[in-house]
């Protein structure tokens, strides 16, 4: 291989390399360049593995890349540039890592759009990022482009993976992943030295994806990260939470978002673990549990799931194994307690520990495919702290992490044995984070991105003397760093006091009853707030109670449900302080979407959508009624709509003194 | 050429015509629907083509040959399947095994070779296997693959009985009502299954269904049967025009109930 630097040469060295090999990548690399070095290191070791037909089946580092010269030669023969963009639109697939990376050995940047993204946003992220080529998984991907294609003149060509169904398509546009990929093989043939030459000429400070950010203000913005900003990231990521060759990681979340690309592209290549793909989105669960990750990344919902499912599932089980769970989680549960609070933990608790483990943990953990669990991180937004309690009582060491797609994935993690539930961790080495004086996260490091895509006003904004502004409220407890709330979000209350909306939000989203929850009170006399139930767990408390309903509106509105979420916010209530008690609440009729843009693509609220939308609510909160008539049209994800009539009570909430 | 014909069919059950004088063809590569109202004989003409009854008079030809007087397992090996109106799954087994037994036709190992999965018993299960998976792939039921059946949801049994059917690797599919008891979104879904069965797997497709939508978009030919009897045939604007398939489905007066009354 040319164009190769030192790396490529310890590959003699073979299967002891861990750790060790891997820290000693620098980050002065492309992606491309680090795949080729693992194929070099270890050819027949899986890099990547998709379940298909029901056979989880491996492609190792040298097919992988193989595939990537082919398609990446293929691309370069139809036109694609330096410089230029690669939209890629699909669920998690080894095609999309393919194209990505084939993208960059030829010197393109790829930019990853969101699989359920509608056609004003498809249609705003590829005109907005210049894309000349999209790779698009299948008919229903095909579909959306085909119809925003004329609106796009500089798309020049729409490539699919999965042909099923798009056999009569004729657009002059449209050809095959795997038509490329022959016309790669052929041009392999004619130029052997000519990918090798593609991967010389690329750079590390060259943009390696626009990563468009959630953006829960108007319209997206692409993110310019270069390979430098990836991957210095990974690895001070890396040195703190080690992972390993041989690690496995379970890849299903969107890989358009930055979380899921330092997972399965940043850290993969620079360590080198394999990439596992689940069979269907549906069959996420049951695929993580038959690969048994070592490493996990996942927001608070996906935690927050697995914890619910045990719990239901437990009033369920048979009494004897009911038993067992009530025997035997305390002993769990002391022994965290004692591990947060820093305090050893005696030698009789320990044995116990392990006694539980063997009746109970270990079943479990295995029932959620967590058994060989070594490093998982949760972030993106708060996990309340009983989650947190649950997963470290089995031994499953749950940190959380903060970070934003501007600094290529996280800058703050939690270390071995200083968790803290309230904060989001202590900063990765060669990351400096400080409080400005209005109280904005400010951070700096060299996985500081480059920029926004053709947006000078917006960069200005967020770079200033190579400090990112985060928009994000918090403070220090230590070297420990605390998120409050988005800076613009955070509130005074009539007492001058400033209090954050979110901070109330994620303390009612911790009751397993709240599934969404919108806290309002700005320039108003007093706090309420708009939650959505949780239509799996409230259902089963419904049915254990005796109280029948039909749909989640009709859950939602009865009064039995309204006096259960009375006891949960009245809690909450408790723990605030008295300015910032919750005045009145409202059950919403359906939970919020976002397909209906209440929320973004990662679940967060975007509160001034909300705040428009349920106007008429919010305006009944403030009034004196006691219940408020709702008739409105709901869209559904075909584009069907249905009619919504109903009638939402307003429950005003008995505060002490 | 035809891959189904049915010429001059006749059913009677002791007194009661059920089919009269009943001419219908499906083209190779086609969806072919035949509708009418409850009780006009739709669900008796599939069985005479999937053999269940036998006519007494007329014939039904596969692919140009008479099978009219040939059992059903027989016509099953030539390439005929069916879904039925009412799921007709095994509720206790899982989807799996359900579609395993759809390959059952096509199975060569005895019970020796294939009770102790050995040599050719062995590898003929798993080719079988296969196929099976490419279903489920096919189809989208992943996730329920270890599933039994009697726990699903009616929508998803319908599925399977869907996949049980291609299980048969037929060319010839007759679906009985394959929307019925559906909500929008699952008859969204099974409108598109239907329609890549037909184009990805070259399958000739004959199905009784009462939603019109669905029945003018996706045949290219409708047959309509009311109280026996052939009243119309052609392709969906044909039919939608004729003024007796209006007749049967909106009970206006026509010549033809006038002359009769």
């Amino acid at each position: 291989m040319t164009g190769l630097p030192a790396a490529a040469a310890e590959s003699a060295s073979g299967a002891a390399a861990t750790a060790i090999a891997a820290s000693a990548v620098d980050a002065a690399e492309t992606f491309p360049r680090l795949l080729a070095r693992n194929a070099a290191r270890h050819p027949a070791r899986p890099a990547l593995r998709e379940k298909d037909l029901g056979i989880w089946r491996e492609v190792s580092w040298a097919r992988y890349l193989e595939g990537v010269r082919e398609l990446c030669l293929g691309l370069l023969s139809l036109g694609l540039a330096r410089g230029d963009k690669v939209a890629i639109l699909g669920d998690n697939r080894p095609q999309w890592v393919i194209a990505e990376l084939a993208a960059q050995a030829a010197g393109a940047a790829s930019v990853g759009l969101y699989q359920d993204a509608g056609l004003s946003e498809v249609a705003h992220i590829i005109r907005d990022s210049g894309a000349t080529f999209v790779v698009a998984e299948d008919q229903e991907q095909v579909d959306k482009i085909l119809e925003i294609i004329d609106q796009m003149p500089r798309v020049r060509h729409l490539v699919y993976w999965d042909p099923r169904g798009l056999r009569r398509y004729a657009h002059p546009a449209l050809l095959s992943f795997e038509a490329v990929q022959e016309r790669g093989r052929a041009l392999h043939a004619a130029q052997p030295g000519r990918f090798d030459e593609e991967l010389g000429r690329g750079g590390p400070d060259d943009v390696a994806i626009i990563c468009y950010t959630s953006g829960t203000t108007g319209s997206p913005k692409g993110a310019m990260l270069s390979f430098r900003n990836l991957l210095t990231m990974a690895l001070s990521l890396h040195a703190v939470d080690p992972k390993r060759e041989t690690d496995e990681f379970v890849s299903f979340l969107p890989l358009a978002w930055i979380g899921e690309q330092m997972m399965s592209l940043s850290s993969a290549l620079a360590v080198g673990f394999a990439i596992n793909f689940p069979e269907s989105p549906e069959t996420v669960m049951g695929d993580i549990r038959e690969i048994g990750p070592h490493v996990m990344f996942a927001p608070p919902r996906i935690w927050e799931n697995l914890t619910t499912s045990v719990q239901v599932r437990i009033m369920d089980t048979t009494p004897f194994k009911r038993l067992l769970y009530r025997l035997w989680t305390p002993v769990g549960h002391r022994v965290a307690a004692l591990r947060f609070a820093g305090k050893p933990v005696p030698l009789f608790l320990r044995l116990l520990w392990h006694l539980a483990d063997l009746a109970l943990f270990r079943a479990l953990k295995d029932r959620l495919g967590l058994s060989r669990l070594r490093t998982c991180s949760t972030g993106g937004a708060a996990l309340g702290p009983d989650v947190f309690r649950f997963f470290h009582a089995m031994g499953v060491p749950l940190k959380q992490i903060y970070g934003q797609t501007e600094v290529s994935g996280i800058s703050c993690i939690h270390r071995d044995g200083d968790i803290r539930f309230h904060t989001v961790g202590v900063p990765i080495p060669g990351t400096s984070v400080r409080i400005s004086e209005s109280g904005e996260i400010l951070t700096k490091s060299p996985s500081v991105f480059l920029g926004y895509h053709q947006n000078e006003a917006a960069t200005g904004e967020a770079l200033r003397d190579g400090w990112l502004h985060s928009g994000d409220a918090g403070y220090l407890e230590g070297d420990h760093l605390v998120v409050i709330d988005r800076v613009k979000d955070v509130m005074r209350l009539a007492d001058g006091t400033q209090f954050s909306p979110q901070f109330i939000e994620n303390r009612l989203k911790f009751s397993a009853y709240v599934k969404e929850a919108v806290v309002v009170g700005k320039d108003r006399p007093f706090l309420t707030a708009m939650l959505c139930i949780d239509l799996s767990v409230v259902g089963k408390w419904a049915e254990k109670n005796r109280l029948s309903y039909t749909t989640y509106t009709d859950l939602s509105a009865r009064p039995q449900v309204y006096d259960l979420l009375e006891r949960e916010v009245d809690e909450v209530n408790k723990t605030l302080p008295g300015a910032a008690r919750l005045h009145k609440f409202v059950l919403l009729y359906k939970e919020l979407d976002a397909d209906d843009d209440e929320l973004t693509r990662t679940r967060k609220v975007r509160r001034s959508f909300v705040e428009e939308r349920y106007r008429d609510v919010i305006a009944a909160l403030y009034g004196g009624a006691r219940e408020v008539p709702i008739d409105t049209t709901v869209k559904f994800q075909d584009g069907k709509s249905a009619r919504i009539r109903t009638t939402l009570q307003l429950r005003p909430l008995k505060l002490e003194a | 050429m035809a891959q189904l014909q049915v010429s001059n069919l006749s059913l009677r059950f002791g007194g009661v015509a059920a089919l009269r004088d009943i001419s219908f063809t499906a083209e190779k590569g086609t969806v072919a629907a035949i509708i009418g109202p409850n009780g006009a004989g739709k669900t008796s003409l599939l069985n005479c083509i999937s053999g269940v009854y036998h006519p007494q008079a007329g014939a039904v030809l596969l692919d140009g040959r008479d099978v009219t007087a040939l059992a059903p397992h027989v016509r099953t090996r030539m390439g005929v399947a069916r879904t039925f109106q009412n799921i007709a799954l095994f509720k206790g087994m899982t989807v799996l095994d359900n579609l395993l037994i759809g390959r059952h036709c096509h199975q060569r190992a005895g019970l020796l070779q294939g009770g102790l999965y050995w040599g050719p018993g062995a590898r003929e299960e798993i080719a079988h296997r296969e196929v099976v998976e490419d279903i489920i792939d096919f189809l989208e039921i992943e996730k329920i693959r270890k599933h039994v059946v009697g726990t699903l949801a009616y929508g998803l049994q319908k599925r399977v009985e869907l996949a049980r059917a291609l299980a048969l690797s037929p060319r010839l599919l007759l679906l009985d009502e394959p929307m019925a008891g559906m909500n929008a979104e699952e008859k969204e879904d099974m409108a598109r299954f239907i329609l890549d069965i037909n184009e990805e797997r070259d399958t000739t497709i004959v199905m009784i269904e009462h939603d019109m939508g669905v029945v003018m978009d996706l045949s290219a030919r409708i047959c309509v049967l009311n109280f026996g009897q052939k009243i119309a045939d052609g392709t969906p604007e044909e039919v939608q025009r004729n003024p007796e398939v209006q007749a049967a489905y909106l009970g206006q007066s026509t010549p033809s109930t006038r002359a009769s009354a």
